[in-house]
């Protein structure tokens, strides 16, 4: 391996920067995400930051169970993500759609709509749950750990040309 | 000077080396700072570093051709622009050569803005075009004060050699001149309570919202050799010492420059962000009264 490559994967490994998107979540788990920030978990620590752009972001962060509204949303903004991007599930409901499983104004779960690689499951997950969660994406980011297998869920194509959007 | 010496002040201090060096350690100063106001602990002092590699390795998307050309042409301006700057500061000019002239460090240092509004909207973001709108209205602000304060120098110099500005005037020009300058600093840094103009969450990230991967990690870079380069101006005009010894005046230059990140810092954890228009009142009546006062003091000979 040449002393670029390791300096790259060294620097995906301490400066992993998030774009936090609500895709129809109760504002449970973006709280406690939050709460990763403060002074009792201190993500700064760990080069760890909460970015406002997807174009600046490493690692997308989906909370929620993806409602049809926020379905053409999802796909828009993980496009803008530049390469190489991880995404994190958190919380029970974009994983199966938790209490919201079975609605008609659900998509979810995640899968479905764009390839999800870690899951962090909980309602909420506590912050360190959602900080470990994390360190799986940047383990991936780095190179150190292989994507997972896609499973074989059926996918929603294009939001908008599928009428999925209501 | 021999061809030696200023390869040395050009490429090592306070030229190239110095510059990245600084330029790295005052964002990891700053940072710290306000993490540790906040009572946290704050990012390894190799952080903005590996920030920076990060950056530079992601992929960027794909964009018309034109415009990738022009928003990759105007973050690499800036950033010659703040090296240029930072190259050209006198810290060392009593062992002779470049003296330092205030016009070219002026434009050098005025490029910046100008290329940051101009980046905001060729982005063609909605969210760009108004951090870009508020970078333009805020340097209409700023630069007011700004410039009378360093006139008010300049006329108490009776030059533009920044040797002669920095220890000639009266300390009556000298002190308000000065005072206004700092005025300055927050808001030409984007820093609280001024930093409107990349108001992070508020309105995304500014001007700088389409920018990704190398051309984000070129601002980035832009804005962290501007801190250096600034913070140089102040301590050059502030402490000139006539007759120093070279070493003396390179320790000083380094240290009053990473004690003004400290000051900035803790004004930018301890402050909320104001709107536009209340920034833009702060600097039109505060800062230009301060700048004001310098420039009768020099016009009238105090």
């Amino acid at each position: 391996m040449s002393l670029i490559d390791t300096l790259v994967r060294t620097a995906r490994r301490r400066s992993p920067w998030l774009y936090h998107l609500n895709a129809g979540s109760c504002n449970g788990c973006d709280i406690e995400l939050v709460a990763c920030l403060t002074p009792r978990y201190d993500v700064e620590q760990l080069g760890i930051r909460l970015e406002s752009s997807p174009r600046h972001a490493d690692i997308v962060v989906i909370s929620g169970p993806v409602t049809r509204t926020t379905c053409e949303a999802l796909q828009t903004v993980y496009a803008q993500v530049p390469d190489p991007k991880v995404v994190v599930a958190l919380g029970s409901c974009p994983a199966s759609g938790n209490v919201f499983a079975g609605s008609p104004t659900i998509v979810g779960p995640l899968e479905r709509v764009i390839p999800v690689d870690v899951y962090v499951p909980g309602c909420p997950p506590r912050p360190d749950a959602m900080i470990a969660g994390i360190a799986e994406a940047v383990a991936i980011l780095a190179g150190d750990k292989p994507r997972p297998v896609p499973t074989d869920v059926p996918v929603v194509p294009d939001a908008t040309e599928t009428g999925v959007r209501s | 000077m021999t061809l030696s010496s200023a390869l040395v002040r050009l490429l090592i201090f306070p030229g190239l080396l110095y510059a990245f060096a600084a330029a790295w350690l005052m964002e990891w100063l700053y940072r710290k700072v306000v993490a540790r106001a906040q009572r946290r602990i704050g990012p390894p002092f190799y952080q903005p570093f590996f920030d920076f590699v990060k950056l530079l390795a992601k992929k960027p998307v794909t964009r018309p051709a034109l415009q990738g050309f022009i928003m990759t042409a105007l973050p690499l301006a800036a950033v010659a622009a703040s090296l240029g700057t930072i190259s050209l500061l006198p810290v060392l000019q009593d062992r002779g050569g470049f003296p330092g002239d205030l016009v070219l460090l002026v434009s050098l240092i005025e490029l910046v803005p100008l290329c940051f509004v101009l980046a905001g909207f060729v982005s063609r973001s909605l969210f760009g075009g108004i951090g870009a709108a508020r970078e333009a209205v805020l340097t209409l602000s700023y630069n007011v004060p700004f410039l009378i304060a360093l006139f008010a120098l300049v006329i108490g110099a009776g030059g533009f050699s920044i040797a002669s500005v920095a220890s000639t005037p009266t300390w009556a020009v000298r002190v308000p001149a000065l005072l206004a300058l700092l005025m300055t600093l927050p808001v030409k840094l984007h820093l609280n309570p001024f930093s409107a103009a990349d108001a992070e969450q508020e309105i995304y990230a500014g001007a700088l919202t389409e920018y990704d991967g190398p051309r984000l990690a070129l601002w980035k870079l832009t804005h962290v050799l501007e801190w250096v380069a600034l913070t140089g101006l102040w301590t050059v005009l502030a402490f000139p010492l006539p007759g120093a010894a070279a070493p003396v005046r390179a320790l000083l230059f380094v240290a009053v420059s990473f004690l003004l990140v400290v000051l900035l810092a803790i004004v930018s954890a301890a402050t909320a962000r104001l709107k536009t228009a209340q920034i833009a009142r702060f600097y039109w009546m505060w800062g230009l009264g301060v700048a004001v006062i310098a420039l009768i003091a020099a016009l009238i000979g105090v």
